[in-house]
């Protein structure tokens, strides 16, 4: 029996959840569960509430892959995985700031995501009002000779996201980095709360603008999964065809920026004008350069247009041509190497206890692609491979970019030739369902892999919807990749993880 | 590396022919700019963005604005690194309420004359966020606003639009 049978076995089965178990448990299984996952017997996928109970996803290779477990907290509290699980530590800080559900035991009780600015504590929970005049934040500390601290953030020198990184520095050395994050919190478990599934989508698709097909895609496979809808499959294809136009362009931004960081302008203009390319397609295509609300419960919003089907090929053509000569000179400027190689070196068992998806992880020597496993149509018909490196350092997470390039060119090159006819949508409107169900799916977007869980009410509103964005298990990785590194050097770490904040900080 | 630099100083530039101010957004700007102050400022802008709390959308197609097809700098339009150095604030995002001092902090950094541009429909009332606890709401719920420029997010040649017209209006 596998460590996610025998979890399944003890818990009593929720019927309303598709297409993998959910499982009520009591305390002692929970910490079996806690157990197994600080034993590496199975990968944390998600740790969210709803309110009423705590609820756990694992995943394991052998069946039934993806269990969630669930323990229900009328005392408000719960034992903490964190005390023996360090990757759900931030989780868990972010389900007391929000429900009130307090991890007993926890070995880091500052708040996360309530930065004391709300006017109130526990807004998802028994809310108590408060002053919003902001909490202090006590930064661990580092101790030794001559050491010093940068604060940067939350407000950054670049065109990108807010947050605030405190350095501890030796010289030039990075002894210590601590992040702080929840700066673009939304509430947006809160906005899911009753909004309707067309508004729900809206915002899944807005949680981190940059991979908004992904979250669409992962909210829609959850929906679909609770109301047990068939997607037709041109509208399955079409999403992929989505999503590997969103991995190219973003893969192509990160290319560029990444070498941008290390003062080489020339690969950054370029790939920046293979970006605009896809971008300006994805506009003719289906109407929208980052095909936000394309994707949508039931199917697509929006077919490919005509002239979309036919700048495709000729994307295809131009990035085949240019591509590659930019990969040469990454591969033969001595310069830009000695900044690349051995620099934010994430170690691989990190990698493996923390499950990073994506090229932080792949990068890393973890192969895990939720694509290949546990998959989902209409992948599991197409050929494509995992792109791997063993280095874990920045030069590795820019060849698993440039490897999915190429992957991601023959995947659309499949999906163009076997696009089925067809309907694009299931239903116009989405049947309610009479009683309460629940879905959950895992979408690999580029950054990684996406979770969602969605429970619909009776009405067909959402009740409870909860998305779990690859940057909570690559942040803290960040961390530790940037140890002994210079401070110069913390652009380019962090480029090359390229973490979203408001995926995050929902 | 030759060869690519070689190609490019060859090639036809790929940069395309700017797009006229928008029109919305003039007799917005009219309103709210002087013309003495603009006079000035000459044709030459300094931009620093600001991220009050957008899903990022927005960050990418600003960031548009300095490739090729688009290369903003043309207009006297740059981006820098510090409110001290900038005329224009470019804010996007429904205000969160964690990030509500920061905006008024890099507010007050910036000198005057000073602009604020509000990128996107979130920073125009916070948009599809309006209402949560965590968000104030549109950027002029926290700072003066001089220009919004609409779109979720919007297009790069909508951008360019709106920030010529605070150069040439």
């Amino acid at each position: 029996m596998t460590f996610l049978s025998a979890l399944e076995s003890k818990g009593s089965r929720v019927a309303a959840q598709r297409p993998w178990p959910r499982v009520v448990v009591d305390a002692p299984t929970w910490r079996q569960a806690v157990i197994g996952l600080a034993a590496g017997e199975a990968t944390l996928l998600g740790l969210w509430s709803d309110g009423e109970a705590v609820h756990l996803a694992l995943h394991a290779p052998e069946p039934p892959q993806l269990l969630i477990t669930s323990l229900p907290c009328p005392a408000r509290r719960f034992p903490s995985v964190a005390i023996a699980h360090p990757p759900a530590l931030r989780l868990e800080r972010a389900i007391y700031d929000l429900y009130g559900l307090e991890p007993e035991d926890a070995p880091d009780k500052r708040p996360w995501l309530d930065h004391g600015r709300w006017g109130m504590r526990h807004p998802l929970g028994v809310p108590e009002p408060v002053p919003a005049e902001g909490d202090t934040y006590a930064f661990h500390g580092a101790v030794g000779p001559a050491l010093h601290q940068i604060p940067v953030g939350p407000v950054h020198a670049g065109i990108i996201e807010p947050g605030h990184f405190r350095f501890s520095c030796n010289g030039e050395a990075v002894v210590r980095l601590e992040e702080r994050l929840g700066y673009v919190h939304k509430g947006i478990d809160g906005l899911m709360r009753g909004a309707s599934l067309d508004r729900a989508a809206k915002l899944a698709g807005r949680t981190s603008g940059d991979s908004t097909v992904a979250y669409a895609t992962a909210f829609a496979g959850a929906v679909e999964a609770a109301l047990g809808l068939d997607t037709p499959p041109r509208a399955l294809f079409l999403r992929a065809l989505m999503g590997e136009l969103e991995r190219l362009a973003n893969h192509f931004g990160d290319i560029g920026a990444i070498c941008n960081d290390a003062s080489f302008s020339l690969i950054h203009a370029h790939c920046g004008i293979l970006r605009e390319h896809v971008l300006r397609v994805a506009d003719v295509g289906f109407g929208h350069r980052l095909m936000m609300d394309c994707v949508v419960p039931g199917g697509t919003a929006v077919d490919l247009a005509a002239a979309g089907a036919q700048a495709i090929p000729t994307l295809m053509r131009t990035i085949r041509r240019r591509f590659p000569e930019l990969v040469e000179l990454y591969d033969s400027s001595a310069s830009l190497q000695n900044r690349t190689i051995t620099t934010g070196t994430l170690k691989q068992p990190l990698a493996r206890q923390f499950g990073a998806g994506g090229f932080v992880g792949r990068g890393s020597g973890r192969a895990f692609d939720a694509r290949k496993l546990p998959g989902y149509p209409p992948y599991d018909d197409l050929r494509f491979e995992m792109v791997v490196r063993q280095n874990g350092d920045v030069d590795a997470r820019v060849w698993v970019r440039i490897g999915e390039i190429a992957q991601s060119l023959a995947l659309i090159e499949q999906i163009l030739e076997r696009l089925p006819p067809g309907p694009i949508r299931a239903h116009e409107d989405l049947p309610a369902p009479g009683q309460a169900r629940e879905g959950l799916a895992l979408v690999e977007g580029f950054r990684g892999d996406v979770l969602a869980w969605v429970r619909v009410a009776g009405n067909g509103t959402v009740a409870h919807c909860h998305l779990r964005d690859p940057s909570w298990f690559q942040w803290p990785l960040l961390e530790a990749a940037i140890e002994g590194n210079i401070v110069a050097d913390f652009p380019l770490c962090n480029k090359s993880f390229n973490c979203s904040y408001s995926g995050h900080d929902l | 590396m030759r060869k690519l630099l070689l190609e490019s100083l060859l090639k036809a530039p790929l940069t395309e022919a700017p797009p006229s101010p928008d029109d919305g957004a003039l007799a917005e700007l009219a309103q709210s700019l002087e013309r003495a102050s603009r006079r000035r400022l000459g044709r030459s802008l300094a931009i620093r963005e600001v991220d009050a709390g957008s899903c990022n959308g927005c960050e990418l197609e600003i960031h548009a604005l300095n490739n090729a097809f688009y290369d903003l700098e043309r207009f006297g339009l740059k981006f820098v690194a510090s409110p001290r150095h900038a005329d224009v604030l470019l804010v996007t995002g429904p205000v969160t309420r964690n990030m509500r001092e920061a905006l008024e902090r890099t507010y007050a950094a910036t000198p005057d004359p000073k602009w604020v541009v509000a990128v996107g429909d979130c920073a125009l009332d916070g948009g599809l966020f309006s209402g949560s606890y965590g968000v104030v709401g549109g950027v002029s719920a926290v700072v003066p606003v001089d220009l919004h420029i609409r779109g979720c997010p919007p297009k790069p040649n909508a951008l360019l639009k709106g920030l010529i017209a605070l150069v040439d209006g």
